[in-house]
């Protein structure tokens, strides 16, 4: 039999000045079920919630009804009176007879029946509640971090400095990313690879991260705190124990005229290689698409001038499966290559460049050794056109959003310009500058008044070749829309920042949400920035959206603080109102009739199938099983549900339609 | 559509809203002490994705005279998805309560953000107003009736 | 068997560029395809009547429209550029536009169903040239020529979904097709001046006198062209251009349907190109005579 305390609320007058508090505790009392029912002026106030606590314990109740305010604003309060009077917390429901009746009406009649029909409705519903323990999920403390970019190297090393492992997984021979190949970063011009490197070697050396490279996601089951990882060990041909990293097959292969990937086509490299001297691992791979060996049949050059003997031809790919707790996406971000602005001659002109390729122009390690060359014919540019926004900003040709990095890092290759070749003129045009970061502004502002920059605020309509120089054609916007024609040795294009490519399949295989560019989208743009839809599955970095470095950083830390926060409890606890399939006893076992309607719907796949097993191990009846680690309770299964098996809980199909009943009934 | 003359009738109405938008938008109206007809009566689901169409029916039975769904605007569901389903499913449902004889008018589906106070005050009393024109809703009572019937034959 | 589709020649067409429907309709009979002309068709309003009046201008080329439907035809094809152009945009803005559809057709006195598929010349090619010309071709266009699209044939490209706007090579694939070995330049679409012939030659001069000059200085023999206007700004006001350039531009000026008019041996009379200013001074090789040569010769290209 119900016990059920009702408690009114006066709210000071906020409630009382509308509702007649006396009347509504009043009729109350008299409700079946209800064992006290009181009003007072201020019920959450110390006094207030001692009056439930006491009542539960001298009347032994089985279900509170606090009428008062929203249950947004004093749920968890009144939830915990309960709880320290020994009552479940989820045995006490909150009727909100003030935001939703006394704010709203005036004082009336109807006004205080409408508070009664509320509080009879949360009286109804609270006799079906049942006591609710949260639940607890076991937890692995292991992260796999997706990407070997500046974004996964921050973000292991955070969760690994916190005591937990980490497995790092780079599909690239090295770790390093795009970071790795930039020259100097903006706004303090200080040397990329210096700042990165260290960092890379830190990586290695770290004893709770192992470092996978050269290797790809080839699954991933299971959920939050429990996930299982299968990871694709592409084959470097090569046995990486044996391997010192001496370098005498790289010097010997005799493959040398491959475009180089990490030197944006402008450098070369050889079949068996380490993208760059600083790579980390330092170890070679094979590249088999342009192996002479894998070509024709014969060389192994490699093999016979290596000392330890480490090359192995018919090494083929390997599988690692690793238990995580924690997944962290850090795949970042590609450049447009594209042929989207064929009137710019981009693939067309050897001196139409994207802006990842100068940095490989202006970086001391580059193929120029940091000198200012244009790719055609090796001589030192005299003017270079930077034409910022090339595909961002324009949904009629290339991206609707902006890229957020090219301004700057314009400015940045003007400004290195400038200060490698003196009597050079760089110009810029633009749509509009965007320096919105620390110190950005007046790092802008430097390299127009001190390097003297010319920044022309209008779009660039045509770039052509004519008698060896590249004409670009454009409009200066604050000259009334002047038409500017510049003669150029060098065109750089600041192409729009694409997702990496393959983010969509990995989002696939990871169920995470993407956007329409392929970018991997957070769980709340504001308030769960680094959180994917799918619990456990974090992101950082690029592969969300463009960002530049110190941002970069930044979401990698916070991602990492999320895994570690996460892994700082052996259990993981949840709020218990999810959805739970419906068991009953054999012969039937559960209604549910296996039409596995429920599983496309669910917006977190927290719902998968469950064999039912006589002793012998025969399948009887194949089920839905509902994760409760993965189910948020939205309870859209619920409604989708033929056969009225799957209940939420506390919003159970019991309590609704006794809500809807309890409404109506008396009105 | 069903018509009455009847100026006196006040129609009793259910909202179902969902936790995250709508329910903290009609929160909102509260702080904002912005009034509407008293008629309305909330009740509080987690996501419109939950709302099973049959207790639109039950309520109905109850003696309701109009109804009120509203959730988070379209790519703004706290879940993600439950309010397109929601609404997909009141696509196919209205073609079913227009089918068996009842008036889809009965029932209104709406968007109400969490920042939207003055729309949920402007929802319930359009809505009321809608309601108080089609006057009491009697349809389902006499479709029950029918059947019972029916059967006793 | 005779294919009968619609035709809008437009007024240029009728009078200042008669030479292009001159050699449309050659084409078009070569190929067994007879253009019946919209009945009782009226200007389309071209540039002028969007910058007076926005109504008239979509309710002229909607009458054009009304008046091909009422006749039964499910295709036109518009030879000009700014008809074209023009027809295509107001068939899609009333298309989706419920309101402005029903006030135009209050004005023109029709009901429009707005279906009617609208082909521009190198459309009209495509469909009913490309196919067959190798059969029927008797010299080789073994020629540089320089394909120039000018404004209004591929732009805007989400309406009218024809080519790229920027580096088209529709046109450039036809008279590949020819034998022809189209140049790779950067002013396919730049704008001849257009209107400004009448009242600013002296502005036509300078900016028709850069394409011609760039396609002359590139090597090209021939300009190919696609619309009326830019063929007169680029043939008729030649002296004008010669002066703001400087110097004597004597490359001649075709439209793509007299181009193929020549490689089918058509006469200088059945393709209008008499009725052209500068000279066209351009002798094509037999195609019997050395096929193979000349063929390995463009592939190269």
């Amino acid at each position: 039999m119900a016990r059920i305390g009702v408690f009114i609320c006066h709210c000071g007058e906020n409630i009382s000045a509308t509702v007649d508090c006396e009347k509504v505790a009043k009729v109350a009392s008299e409700f079946p079920g209800v064992t006290v029912s009181v009003d007072y002026k201020y019920m959450c106030s110390d006094p207030g919630q001692n009056m439930v606590k006491e009542a539960i314990l001298e009347h032994n109740l089985t279900g509170v009804v606090v009428s008062a305010c929203s249950p947004r604003m004093h749920e968890p309060t009144f939830r915990n009176a309960c709880a320290e009077a020994g009552l479940n917390p989820f045995l006490c429901e909150m009727a909100n007879i003030r935001e939703h009746c006394s704010w709203v009406h005036e004082k009336s009649d109807a006004t205080t029946d409408k508070a009664i029909d509320i509080v009879r409705t949360l009286v109804e519903k609270v006799k079906r509640n049942e006591a609710l323990a949260p639940i607890y999920v076991p937890i692995t403390k292991t992260a796999v971090v997706i990407g070997g970019g500046v974004a996964g190297i921050q973000a292991s090393l955070d969760i690994a400095d916190a005591g937990h492992k980490v497995v790092l997984v780079e599909r690239e021979p090295s770790i390093g990313g795009h970071m790795s190949q930039l020259s100097e970063t903006f706004p303090t011009l200080d040397c990329s690879q210096c700042i990165l490197t260290p960092r890379m070697v830190d990586v290695a050396r770290h004893p709770n991260i192992t470092l996978y490279t050269y290797a790809e996601i080839e699954s991933v089951d299971g959920s939050i705190g429990n996930f299982n990882v299968k990871i694709r060990l592409k084959s470097k041909s090569l046995d990486e124990k044996l391997c010192t990293g001496c370098g005498a097959c790289i010097q010997k292969c005799p493959v040398k005229k491959i475009p180089s990937e990490f030197e944006q086509g402008l450098g070369k490299r050889t079949a068996i290689y380490v993208p760059f001297p600083q790579a980390v691992p330092n170890k070679p791979v094979i590249d088999r698409v342009n192996c002479t060996y894998y070509i024709k049949g014969k060389c192994k050059v490699c093999e016979i001038v290596c000392p330890t003997k480490a090359i192995r031809f018919d090494q083929e790919d390997s599988f690692v499966e690793v238990q995580a707790g924690a997944l962290l996406l850090a795949t970042g971000f590609d450049v447009l290559k594209t042929n989207f602005f064929p009137e710019y001659g981009y693939g067309k002109y050897e001196d139409v460049i994207d802006g990842l390729a100068f940095e490989r122009l202006a970086s001391a390690s580059g193929p120029t050794k940091g000198e200012i060359r244009r790719p055609s014919d090796g001589e030192i540019p005299k003017k270079i056109v930077f034409i910022a926004c090339a595909g961002s900003r324009d949904p009629a040709k290339g991206i609707e959003y902006c890229s957020k990095i090219c301004c700057m890092y314009t400015a940045k290759h003007a400004m290195l310009y400038k200060h490698k070749v003196h009597e050079g003129t760089p110009y810029i045009f633009y749509m509009d500058i965007r320096a919105t970061g620390k110190m950005y502004e007046e790092f802008v502002r430097r390299a127009i008044e001190e390097d003297e920059v010319k920044y022309i605020r209008g779009r660039v309509s045509q770039v052509y070749e004519k008698n060896g120089k590249l004409i670009v054609r454009g409009v200066d916007t604050l000259l009334m829309g002047q038409a500017v024609e510049i003669e150029a040795d060098m065109v750089v294009l600041a192409t729009a920042g694409i997702a990496s490519p393959g983010s969509e399949e990995l989002a696939q295989k990871l169920h995470v949400s993407y956007d329409k560019h392929k970018f991997f989208s957070e769980a709340h743009p504001k308030l769960k920035p680094v959180e994917t839809n799918t619990a456990g599955i974090f992101l950082a970095g690029a592969c969300q959206s463009t960002k530049d470095i110190p941002e970069t950083v930044a979401a990698a830390s916070a991602a990492a603080s999320k895994v570690a926060g996460l892994f700082s409890n052996d259990l993981l606890k949840r709020d218990p109102l999810i959805a739970v399939v419906k068991k009953c006893a054999p012969p039937l076992y559960s209604s549910c009739t296996g039409c596995f309607m429920c599983i496309p719907v669910c917006p977190y796949q927290a719902i998968d199938k469950e064999e039912i097993k006589d002793r012998s191990g025969n399948i009887i009846k194949t089920i839905s099983h509902i994760n409760p680690g993965l189910c948020q309770g939205c309870g859209t299964c619920v409604a989708f549900c033929k056969s009225k098996s799957i209940d939420i809980l506390g919003y159970n199909h019991d309590q609704v339609c006794a809500e809807v009943e309890a409404l109506l009934n008396e009105w | 559509m069903e018509t009455n003359n009847t100026n006196s009738f006040e129609p009793k109405v259910v909202a179902f809203v969902c936790n995250w938008c709508t329910y903290a938008g009609a929160d909102l109206t509260g702080t904002s002490r912005i009034k509407y007809a008293t008629n309305v009566k909330i009740i509080r689901f987690p996501c419109t994705g939950r709302i099973d169409f049959m207790l639109l029916m039950k309520a109905f039975a109850n003696g309701a005279d109009g109804i009120i769904i509203s959730g988070c605007h379209p790519n703004d569901c706290h879940y993600t998805s439950g309010n397109f389903h929601a609404r997909r499913r009141w696509m196919i449902f209205r073609n079913l309560l227009d089918f068996i004889g009842m008036d889809v008018n009965r029932i209104v589906f709406s968007w109400v953000s969490a920042a939207e106070g003055a729309k949920w005050a402007e929802v319930v009393n359009e809505s009321v107003d809608q309601f108080r024109q089609l006057g009491p809703a009697t349809a389902y009572q006499k479709l029950i009736k029918n059947s019972e019937f029916q059967e006793v034959e | 068997m005779q294919k009968k589709i619609g035709y809008y020649p437009g007024c240029s067409l009728e009078g200042s560029s008669r030479e292009y429907s001159e050699s449309v309709v050659t084409l078009a009979n070569a190929f067994d395809v007879e253009l019946v002309q919209v009945p009782d068709w009226n200007c389309c309003g071209a540039t002028a009547a969007h910058n007076l009046n926005s109504i008239l201008s979509f309710s002229l080329p909607a009458r054009i429209l009304a008046k091909a439907q009422e006749a039964e035809m499910d295709t036109i094809v518009v030879p000009c550029a700014a008809c074209y152009n023009r027809l295509t945009m107001v068939q899609h803005e009333l298309k989706k536009d419920d309101a402005l559809r029903a006030e135009v057709n209050g004005i023109i006195e029709a009901e429009l169903k707005c279906d009617i598929k609208i082909l521009n010349i190198v459309q009209f090619i495509q469909m009913f040239v490309a196919d067959f010309v190798a059969s029927k071709q008797q010299f080789l266009f073994d020629k540089k020529v320089a394909c120039y699209y000018g404004c209004l044939l591929v732009r805007p490209h989400d309406v009218l979904d024809f080519d790229r706007t920027e580096d088209p090579q529709s046109m450039d694939e036809v008279m590949k097709s020819l034998g022809a070995n189209p140049i790779d330049w950067p002013f396919k679409t730049e704008c001849c001046g257009a209107g400004m012939s009448v009242s600013r030659t002296d502005i036509v001069g300078r900016l028709s006198g850069r394409i011609v000059k760039e396609a002359a200085d590139r090597g090209a023999e021939a300009i190919i062209v696609a619309c009326p206007m830019c063929h007169s700004n680029l043939d008729m006001r030649r002296p004008a251009l010669e002066k703001a350039m400087g110097e004597k531009l004597t490359i001649p000026v075709l439209y793509i349907s007299q181009a193929i008019d020549m490689a089918l041996g058509k006469s200088q009379k059945e393709s209008g190109i008499n009725r052209h200013f500068v000279p066209v001074n351009i002798s094509l090789q037999n195609k019997v005579a050395a096929p193979q040569v000349v063929l390995e010769k463009t592939e190269e290209n």
